[in-house]
């Protein structure tokens, strides 16, 4: 570690993981209420467990984020961090306000949360993964803001490179687009609408700006490439990201009651959206194969190299699939949107928040790499959770392919109940490939604990 | 990549075209708003359907249905649900949950009154009257 202040990127990485157990384990507990309707009711219905998996997921995922953020700005600042304390405070904050929010949702009927937290005040809840009490979402606009209050400050009293600039312009408009969220008009379209402009211009917008930053900033460390080179591949990537991604989201306005222009806006330019994946892909290979040194972290070229790929296959083939406006006419809101949902959140993001945990975090505990024998635990867990998130998507694929010819090409539509039963074959594969994912889990949290010789931390 | 393009250049194109298609994303952005009354049935917006539209919200049925396409994929279609089963269906279905038939999905229950019931049914009206340009293909959802 070159900065001591870089240390507080640790509890952010820590509690990253805890979560994303806490996501699966409510995942797995969905996949099987899909098969056995009947479990876990009625302590836990299905719509409280989704809002457990999907918002734990969002909040591990801000939690990396930020980790990365205090890891990486000082180093490229060549400063220490403004402020460690308010980042340790910080930290709390929003752990124990995430923690009383899913305490929240599974304790309470959510119209008695949604009471008790000011949502008659400024209704904002109860939309798809903006489930948050108000509270909730105050406090997250608080601890962003003070985050990037302590980043920015950071950053102008240091060097100001590239990457840097990339990864708080992607947070500053992570915060920017997540305002939206409190806009909640009575006219169910616009509603829909603005809605898109958190959830659509934050994974295939401003995401991708964080994203192409922390690929950037590993692959720096761990292949010794000049670094003009690959800053100018990341402005590249990143001009292709917004330049498709923000007409791009017009593939949601096809069915939801705005003008039918965007069939063609969002199909074209959407369409589009696959190249800065696949730039991202050739890029990691590329800088790899040109590398200028071998680092012993080998667990953490590994993690960058699969991001690329498994980013561009769950973004970018899955979300090319079903984006065209007439095929995303029989596939909207089917098994198939839940398939890319899986595969290109899992391929991008959280492959990339592992990426750079796994590069970081030996060198906050003090060596440059991991042990041979910890590295390979974790290489484990790499190929079981990625191959299980390959089935996942397959099965949901095939399980989506069956939905759409049943209940909605058929001559003789059936109902959507009855089109379930007949696919339910799929949702137990998924269920089990499920298990697979948890298992890889394990694995990755037993390879922290793996001692052996390791080299000390002359890591740069 | 290199020789005569340099990271300047990039960097260059990035903000000159994110701005751009910033701008142009806001420009459709207006024109659909302007639009939007011919398709939206924003005049039936009474204050049933603003209600509904709460309970709706506040019940979180967004995270087992989709609603014109958009939620959880565990339970049906209700964007055309009041074309599908009609006003009085809706009200005795939501009334009689959970069903407690062994090993199928359960929808739970939320101990709605009439009038609670009449505004949910109110907001499903209206949202099965926006203009979708004929999504779902068909009644099914
Ligand atoms: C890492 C980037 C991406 C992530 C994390 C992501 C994630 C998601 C998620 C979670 C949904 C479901 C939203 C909902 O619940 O309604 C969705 C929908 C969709 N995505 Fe992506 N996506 C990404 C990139 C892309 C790309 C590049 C494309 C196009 C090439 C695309 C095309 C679509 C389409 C068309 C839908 C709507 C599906 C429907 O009509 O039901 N996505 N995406
Ligand atoms: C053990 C593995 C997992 C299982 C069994 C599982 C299961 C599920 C289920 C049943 C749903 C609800 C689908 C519906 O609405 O009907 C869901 C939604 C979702 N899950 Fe998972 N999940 C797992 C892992 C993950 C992982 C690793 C991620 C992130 C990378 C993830 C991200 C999501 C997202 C974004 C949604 C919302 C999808 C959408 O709206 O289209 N899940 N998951
Ligand atoms: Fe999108």
């Amino acid at each position: 570690m070159q900065y001591k202040s870089q240390a507080v990127a640790k509890p952010y990485f820590i509690a990253a993981i805890g979560l994303f157990v806490g996501q699966i384990l409510f995942g797995l507990i969905m996949g099987l209420q899909y098969v056995v309707g009947d479990f876990l009711f009625p302590e836990i219905p299905f719509n409280i467990a989704r809002m457990v998996h999907t918002n734990l997921l969002i909040v591990w995922l801000l939690f990396g984020f930020m980790g990365a953020a205090y890891y990486m700005i000082p180093e490229e600042a060549e400063t220490e961090l403004f402020s460690p304390k308010l980042a340790l405070t910080l930290f709390w904050i929003f752990l124990v306000a995430g923690a009383l929010t899913i305490v929240g949702y599974l304790a309470l009927p959510y119209a008695t949360l949604a009471k008790l937290t000011g949502n008659d005040i400024l209704e904002t809840m109860g939309r798809e993964f903006l489930e948050q009490p108000l509270i909730t979402k105050v406090g997250i606009v608080i601890v962003a803001l003070g985050f990037l209050f302590n980043i920015t400050m950071t950053m102008l009293k240091g060097r100001k490179t590239s990457i840097s600039m990339v990864l708080l312009v992607g947070l500053w408009g992570l915060a920017i687009f997540f305002l939206f969220s409190f806009y909640n008009p009575h006219n169910l379209v616009k509603d829909k609408f603005y809605w898109w402009w958190v959830v659509h211009l934050w994974v295939e917008g401003v995401w991708e700006l964080i994203l192409g930053a922390l690929l950037a900033f590993v692959l720096i460390k761990v292949t010794g490439v000049d670094r003009e080179v690959i800053e100018k591949w990341l402005y590249v990537i990143i001009t292709l990201a917004l330049v498709t991604g923000l007409i791009g989201t017009g593939h949601h306005y096809y069915w939801i009651g705005t003008p039918e222009y965007w069939q063609w806006w969002g199909s074209i330019f959407s369409a589009l959206e696959p190249l800065p994946f696949f730039a991202m892909t050739v890029f990691a290979f590329n800088m790899v194969n040109r590398r200028r040194r071998e680092h012993p972290n080998k667990a953490a070229v590994l993690w960058a190299l699969g991001t690329g790929v498994m980013a561009f296959l769950g973004a970018g083939v899955w979300g090319f699939l079903h984006t065209l406006a007439p095929v995303n006419y029989y596939t909207h809101g089917s098994q198939i949107t839940a398939a890319h949902g899986h595969m290109a959140f899992y391929g991008a993001y959280v492959m990339v928040v592992l990426t750079i945990i796994s590069y970081a975090m030996p060198i906050l505990r003090g060596r440059a790499a991991n042990p041979e024998k910890a590295q390979v635990l974790e290489m484990w867990s790499f190929w079981l959770m990625t191959i299980a998130m390959v089935f996942i998507t397959l099965f949901l694929t095939a399980a989506g392919i069956l939905q759409v010819w049943l209940q909605r090409v058929s001559d003789t539509p059936m109902s959507f109940m009855a089109t379930q039963d007949q696919i339910s074959l799929f949702f137990w594969m998924r269920e089990w490939a499920g298990v697979v994912f948890l298992i890889g889990l394990i694995v990755y949290l037993v390879s922290f604990f793996v001692k052996g010789d390791t080299r000390s931390a002359s890591a740069s | 990549m290199s020789g005569i393009f340099t990271k300047a250049m990039a960097r260059n194109i990035f903000y000159g075209g994110t701005v751009f298609f910033f701008l142009l994303l806001v420009a459709l952005t207006f024109d659909t708003n302007k639009t939007l009354p011919k398709r939206d049935n924003s005049a039936n917006l009474t204050p049933a359907v603003i209600a509904g539209k709460k309970i709706w919200e506040t019940r979180n049925c967004i995270g087992c249905h989709t609603l014109l396409g958009e939620g959880a994929y565990y339970a049906p279609e209700l964007g055309n649900v009041y074309k599908r089963r009609g006003p009085e269906f809706i009200k005795a279905w939501i009334q009689s949950q959970p069903t407690g038939a062994p090993g199928r999905r359960q929808m739970p229950q939320f101990h709605l009154t009439d009038e609670e019931l009449d505004n949910l049914v109110a907001f499903l009206k209206y949202s099965s009257e926006i203009n979708t340009a004929n999504w779902p293909p068909n009644i099914e959802g």
